[in-house]
């Protein structure tokens, strides 16, 4: 064995050393991963054309909102205790429409979702007909990796974007009707935000899973959005036609029968992400509303009219947030089974 | 120097009912390129998955340089350079990008990485199209990177899977020499899948035959031969008139010879070795005309062609 033979050797073995110091965790590939996913994200024509849509409604939605409070103001502007009274007011900005477009939470309970899909949906089944997944899986990189980067790039985005877009709504409001949110206001304004995040993230889950079950993207992307049309416009649908037997007057005896119905009927709905976020999103922006069921008479003999505080507004969404938020690792967890399972070939 | 680099022992891959690999033991030892060839489906890709801890095998044991693929599979993986079969690249990428990706994920430093990738597109002619979208490289272009790719990590051993589906002759024959070269300079050990056998009897040491999941021969071309082909390889074709019975006991009964068949014009001569000298010598003897004499030796391609031919029964049991 000659010298340079031997010095090669040595050179080999230092740098086999370094590398089994970062042999467990390898933080720089995944934050590699993530970066390059984002990168593609934010140059890909979809994510652009959805963001542009979702900018200009909720711009839209911002411009009918302010119209239609800077008239409120103006009607009770006589008299001054109108506007003390009516606390919250800028929550309405997320809220209140004129009827000519919908409200802002209308826009992001819509558009939400089809961005999640459009992020999920050839996560995993892209690599794969472009030929890149057996090449990257074959890097010194576990498995995971690349779809828990995936995933987080996603959210990244969604984060930025929706932050963004609550910060600037914010600061609009601010600038048009001169008013600025008190702390509480703030804080619900944020755990909305959050809670827009967890529901996209729910879709973007969804995306996701079908992108590691289906090989083909279109049949990711139709399921994707067939489930997402079939909780938006066809599953009320379907329990006001079960409700209305539910409903049916000879089963009604007493007021506990009733209340049993109802309850059933919440139930169902209940088991549709859309409705537990449009639940939440209800209760967290307008503080005045203090029940999602029905209440009787003798119930609310003795309760102090008046908006909730955030804590027991929280409290009454805690279990559709729970939900939403077990929904959504679901779906993760699925999908990250059946990646870890699958196997690596191509054909 | 003449450690096992692979190790595969026993190892077989079942899905369902079917053994995609059975009972399969093979040592490639460091430095030698080996090519596994099986036609399509026999389950070359299913090896190469378990050599790389990219698929479980259902029984057996799998070593690359020394470490267990299925408990350690990042470590394998930090040591060999996989080429897939059906190679992508991001095509939004240029090919430059793409090289400096896959140092990022094998932790490579940034301007080490950049270096390299460079030194790689130059060596395998891809420098002037480096900054050009990998979405518009040919497929042989592709193919190129990938090897480029493969080397980034400056791996000890090499696997392509079918690394010269899809190119023309040219090309081919320009990516064999780079493999060829790389792999003796390198020092690396290459093992090279393909169903395609001129080829791989230009660069490979030695050859492994893998049908239905199961190894049926390996070792260098005149080995497999034997090995495969019992009875002799070479068939020499004499055309001379006129021919005695007395020529073809003479012809029988000289050394090497398996078989002598009398044909139309002349004689076929089934051999051990190369004995055409001696033939014409004895014919010439026997006072024929010699008008035409020519041996036909089995190539791997014929090896194949051979063992093919018998498929069907082979797929009986």
């Amino acid at each position: 064995m000659s010298l340079t033979n031997v010095r090669n050797k040595l050179k080999f073995l230092s740098l086999r050393t370094e590398s089994f110091q970062t042999r467990n965790s390898n933080p720089s590939a995944f934050m590699s991963i993530v970066r390059k996913e984002f990168t593609d994200y934010i140059r890909s024509w979809r994510i652009m054309i959805l963001g542009i849509i979702i900018l200009l409604t909720c711009i839209g939605s911002i411009y009918t909102a302010i119209t239609t409070i800077s008239d409120a103001i103006d009607q009770a502007g006589n008299q001054a205790e109108g506007i003390g009274s009516d606390l919250y007011l800028f929550l309405h900005l997320f809220t209140v429409s004129d009827g000519t477009l919908p409200s802002f939470i209308t826009f992001v309970g819509f558009l939400g979702p089809l961005f999640g899909i459009a992020l999920g949906f050839d996560a995993i089944n892209s690599e794969r007909n472009r030929g890149t997944l057996s090449r990257l899986l074959s890097q010194p990189i576990p498995r995971d990796y690349l779809m828990n980067a995936k995933f987080a790039a996603a959210l990244l985005l969604n984060v930025l974007l929706f932050f963004s877009l609550g910060l600037l709504v914010m600061a609009f409001g601010i600038l048009i009707l001169g008013i600025p949110p008190t702390f509480e206001e703030f804080l619900r304004i944020f755990c909305f935000l959050c809670l827009c995040i967890v529901y996209i993230a729910f879709w973007l889950n969804l995306g996701i899973l079908f992108s590691v079950v289906f090989k083909s993207q279109a049949t990711s992307a139709l399921s994707s959005i067939a489930v997402w049309i079939f909780f938006n416009v066809f599953y009320s649908m379907i329990i006001n036609l079960v409700s209305k037997s539910i409903f049916s007057p000879d089963r009604m005896t007493n007021v506990s029968d009733v209340l049993e119905s109802q309850d059933t009927v919440l139930t169902l709905m209940r088991l549709s992400p859309n409705y537990l976020f449009s639940e939440s999103t209800t209760i967290l922006l307008s503080p005045n509303v203090r029940t999602l069921g029905p209440l009787t008479v003798e119930q609310t003999v003795g309760a102090v009219a008046g908006p909730l505080p955030l804590s027991q507004s929280l409290l009454l969404i805690w279990p559709q947030l729970t939900g939403l938020a077990a929904a959504t690792l679901i779906c993760f967890a699925i999908a990250y089974l059946t990646f870890m399972r699958q196997e690596i070939r191509t054909n | 120097m003449n450690q096992a680099t692979i190790q595969l022992d026993e190892v077989s891959k079942q899905y369902d009912d079917v053994f995609a690999v059975r009972n399969l033991s093979l040592t490639i030892s460091k430095g030698e390129i080996f090519g596994l060839l099986g036609p399509n489906g026999a389950g070359k890709t299913t090896t190469i998955l378990m050599l790389l801890g990219l698929s479980e095998p259902t029984s057996g044991s799998v070593r690359v340089c020394g470490i267990d693929s299925i408990k350690k599979p990042i470590e394998v993986k930090r040591r060999v350079g996989y080429l897939p079969d059906n190679i992508g690249f991001y095509q939004n990428m240029t090919g430059l990008e793409n090289l400096l990706y896959t140092a990022q994920l094998n932790n490579i430093p940034r301007d080490e990485a950049r270096k390299r990738a460079e030194y790689l597109l130059d060596k395998v002619n891809l420098s002037d199209a480096a900054n050009k979208k990998a979405g518009k490289y040919s497929r042989g272009m592709k193919q190129r990177l990938g090897l480029a790719d493969v080397l980034m990590k400056n791996p000890e051993v090499i696997i392509l899977d079918e690394p010269t589906l899809g190119i023309d002759p040219e090309g081919v024959r320009e990516l064999l020499k780079m493999i060829r070269e790389l792999g003796k300079e390198e020092g690396m050990t290459v093992l090279l899948s393909s169903h395609h056998l001129h080829q791989v009897q230009q660069i490979c040491d030695r050859v492994g035959i893998f049908v239905k999941g199961q190894l049926i021969a390996e070792g260098n071309v005149q080995s497999l031969a034997k090995k495969l082909f019992p009875e002799a390889t070479l068939v020499i074709t004499v055309h001379a008139s006129p021919i005695p019975n007395e020529l073809v006991k003479e012809v029988q009964l000289l050394e090497h010879v398996q078989r002598v068949q009398k044909i139309e014009e002349g004689l076929e001569i089934t051999c051990y070795e190369d004995i055409s000298a001696v033939i014409s010598k004895v014919i010439v003897e026997m006072g024929s005309d010699l008008t035409h004499i020519s041996k036909k030796n089995f190539g791997l391609d014929e090896i194949y062609h051979r063992y093919f031919e018998g498929r069907e029964l082979h797929e009986s049991y």
